[in-house]
């Protein structure tokens, strides 16, 4: 166990190089003007007329070689320089660092309906394999992974919060935002509803989880999909296994096979996959956050890209993949954890 | 015939065969049921009549309404087909043969360039591909060219690793060390005798994919990186509907036809490449064939 957390993390370095690498080529197409927005500390800096934005380009030698380029683009991000961002009127860094537990918040609930909802209609469909239960799930499953996202999304806006007004956009509802910007309200993570119930404030809590219903939904929709597939084959198999008649044969209650010894080892499978939707989770997220103004990362980086503001969607780029590795990392240390029989290290 | 009795015995599989000859049938006829005007440069690009914000309700003019900015929502969604097989079968072809190339050099030859060009490929996936291919289209700039190329940038791996697994498993084959015993060289072994045999699965893939790919590029069009405006595509026109999906006070869904219709042209068109990805699956995969099927 603990040789294989060293090699993982012996690795990190590595995989963050690499990905470094490709964002790095990636902005390599743009034009040293358009780079050097990347480097401006604060927006008076690209004021300065075409003298000295050449002037800029040459002490920053933004027409250097690629090598030289790279390692004075680290060096500049690991002193926490990641340019401004103009869409947001502050820099990179601090707009990257204050939107994160909004997404977190909103990436994290999601994932509880997705795991549950698709381990519960999993079970059902291969319990009642091909019978009228398992035929609609699969008409369902395929229905969700044909839908677009933003569809889905603008269809329950326009029901939930044009016609029926119960579940509005944003993130908190005016009143609410000027309560947790407050002195009175201590904001310990950021993240409103845990806040919300730190604070002992009922009122807050209620507005957090109404803003948080449409977006979460839509997540889970679009994701139950892929979920419940997987789930219902993985259940099918392990209830053709040999320990599963044995405890039939032992005249255990059919629930009591179905629940404690096939789905149990069922799960398996799902939980890998969970993993990876974190990171899948993200690319909705941008979609899901654009729609219903959820001011996160997602909304940040669909902003910037609408604004060609460079510097904040590479940041962006750049922040999200230091995430990604850290979640991979995470999630495959607990799948060791849960499974005894994967053998690692 | 074994492709129309499996049809028949497979709803699910004839529906998307319709669906998508009907969307095939739109594309080829998109210049004979929709009138160009004199005006318009590209026939991509839509007509407009008139330059006010607000959307208007179906008429006989315009039979499906227009959306913001007067786009003609019937041209924009039949001249939309084109563009959406544009985008999903060149995305595809052009993914799954540079992932084909990168898979079988990998598998062929082993070893360090197996390691080498494996390695790659997962930094090219452990970023999420719709926000890859954002943050690329947003580097490139608006068009339709620069989406294709972003999306086809992170779009090989999965081509690249499904070739190699199977190519690893074909070239151990009796046959195979027979046909190299027999002299053949290496380019012979590889286009003659491994890759038809380990092209069914890529083939597959591929039309599953090619929805997904569909999906993809309207969700760019649609976040404001995608097509340039007035461009002929579903995503687009799903964009010009985001600000009116409130309607107007009393009457929730007064613009309901800017969303709709769009919404339904896309989620039809992946349904059926979705489809038939599945009949194919089950047609051309020997291992699942007379596996149960739900």
């Amino acid at each position: 166990m603990l040789s294989y957390i060293i090699r993982r993390l012996i690795f990190l370095p590595i995989v963050l190089i690499s990905l470094s690498l490709m964002i790095f080529s990636m902005m390599m197409l743009l034009t040293p003007v358009q780079r050097l927005a990347v480097y401006a500390p604060d927006p008076s800096f690209m004021k300065g007329g075409a003298d000295f934005v050449a002037q800029q380009i040459e002490k920053y030698g933004l027409d250097d070689p690629f090598y030289l380029q790279y390692g004075r683009w680290i060096g500049n991000i690991f002193r926490g320089n990641l340019g401004w961002a103009e869409s947001y009127s502050m820099p990179v860094s601090q707009a990257l660092v204050e939107l994160f537990p909004a997404t977190a918040e909103l990436g994290l609930l999601a994932m509880i309906p997705i795991v549950l909802g698709a381990i519960w209609l999993g079970t059902k469909a291969a319990v009642h394999h091909n019978d009228v239960f398992d035929h609609s799930i699969r008409v369902f499953t395929i229905l969700g992974w044909s839908f677009p996202t933003y569809v889905f999304a603008l269809i329950v806006l326009m029901v939930f919060y044009g016609w029926l007004n119960i579940f509005p956009a944003g993130r908190l509802s005016h009143w609410a935002t000027m309560e947790v910007a407050s002195e009175s309200f201590r904001a310990y993570t950021g993240m409103n509803i845990l806040d919300a119930i730190l604070n002992g404030n009922g009122a807050i809590l209620l507005d957090a989880i109404r803003h948080l219903v449409l977006p979460v939904i839509t997540l889970a929709y679009v994701w139950w999909a892929g979920m419940v597939r997987i789930m219902r084959s993985s259940m099918l198999e392990t209830l053709r296994q040999d320990y599963v008649t044995t405890a039939r044969a032992k005249g255990l209650r059919e629930k009591v096979v179905q629940n404690r010894h096939a789905r149990r080892n069922a799960l398996l499978p799902v939980i890998t996959i969970a993993g990876l939707i974190v990171a899948q989770l993200m690319g909705g997220l941008v979609i899901t956050e654009t729609i219903f103004d959820y001011h996160g990362l997602g909304q940040f980086a669909s902003r910037a890209a609408q604004n060609l503001d460079f510097p904040a969607i590479l940041g962006f780029a750049l922040y999200f993949a230091v995430i990604l590795v850290a979640v991979n990392l995470v999630v495959d240390l607990m799948y060791a954890f849960l499974d005894p029989r994967v053998k690692i290290g | 015939m074994k492709i129309p009795r499996y049809l028949l015995k497979n709803p699910l599989a004839l529906t998307g065969v319709v669906l998508l000859s009907a969307f095939v049938l739109i594309a080829f006829l998109a210049p004979v049921i929709t009138t160009r005007e004199a005006y318009q440069i590209s026939p991509y690009q839509m007509p407009r009549s008139g330059f006010w914000q607000r959307p208007q309700p179906p008429s006989p003019e315009h039979p499906l309404g227009t959306t913001q900015s007067q786009y003609d929502i019937y041209y924009g969604m039949v001249w939309g087909t084109r563009t959406a097989f544009k985008i999903g079968l060149g995305v595809v072809l052009a993914g799954a043969l540079i992932g084909v190339c990168i898979g079988s050099i990998a598998a062929f030859y082993g070893g360090m360039v197996d390691e080498l060009l494996m390695r790659v490929a997962d930094v090219f996936m452990s970023f999420p591909f719709l926000i890859a291919a954002m943050v690329l289209t947003t580097i490139l700039g608006k068009g339709l060219s620069q989406m294709m190329i972003a999306l086809i940038t992170f779009g090989w791996m999965g081509y690249a690793r499904l070739i190699r697994s199977e190519i690893l498993h074909i070239k151990e084959m009796d046959y195979i060390q027979a046909a190299r015993a027999c002299g053949a060289s290496d380019v012979r072994l590889l286009v003659r005798h491994i890759l038809p045999n380990s092209l069914y699965p890529v083939l597959v893939q591929a039309s599953m994919n090619t929805g997904s790919m569909v999906l993809a590029a309207s969700a760019l069009s649609f976040l404001g990186v995608g097509t340039e405006p007035g461009y002929a595509d579903w995503g687009q026109l799903i964009a010009l509907a985001r600000n009116w999906i409130m309607g107007v006070s009393g009457n929730p869904f007064a613009y309901w036809y800017t969303l709709i219709y769009p919404g339904v042209a896309i989620f039809l068109f992946v349904l059926a490449w979705n489809l038939v990805g599945d009949a194919l699956r089950d047609i051309l995969d020997p291992r699942l064939r007379g596996a149960k099927r739900v």
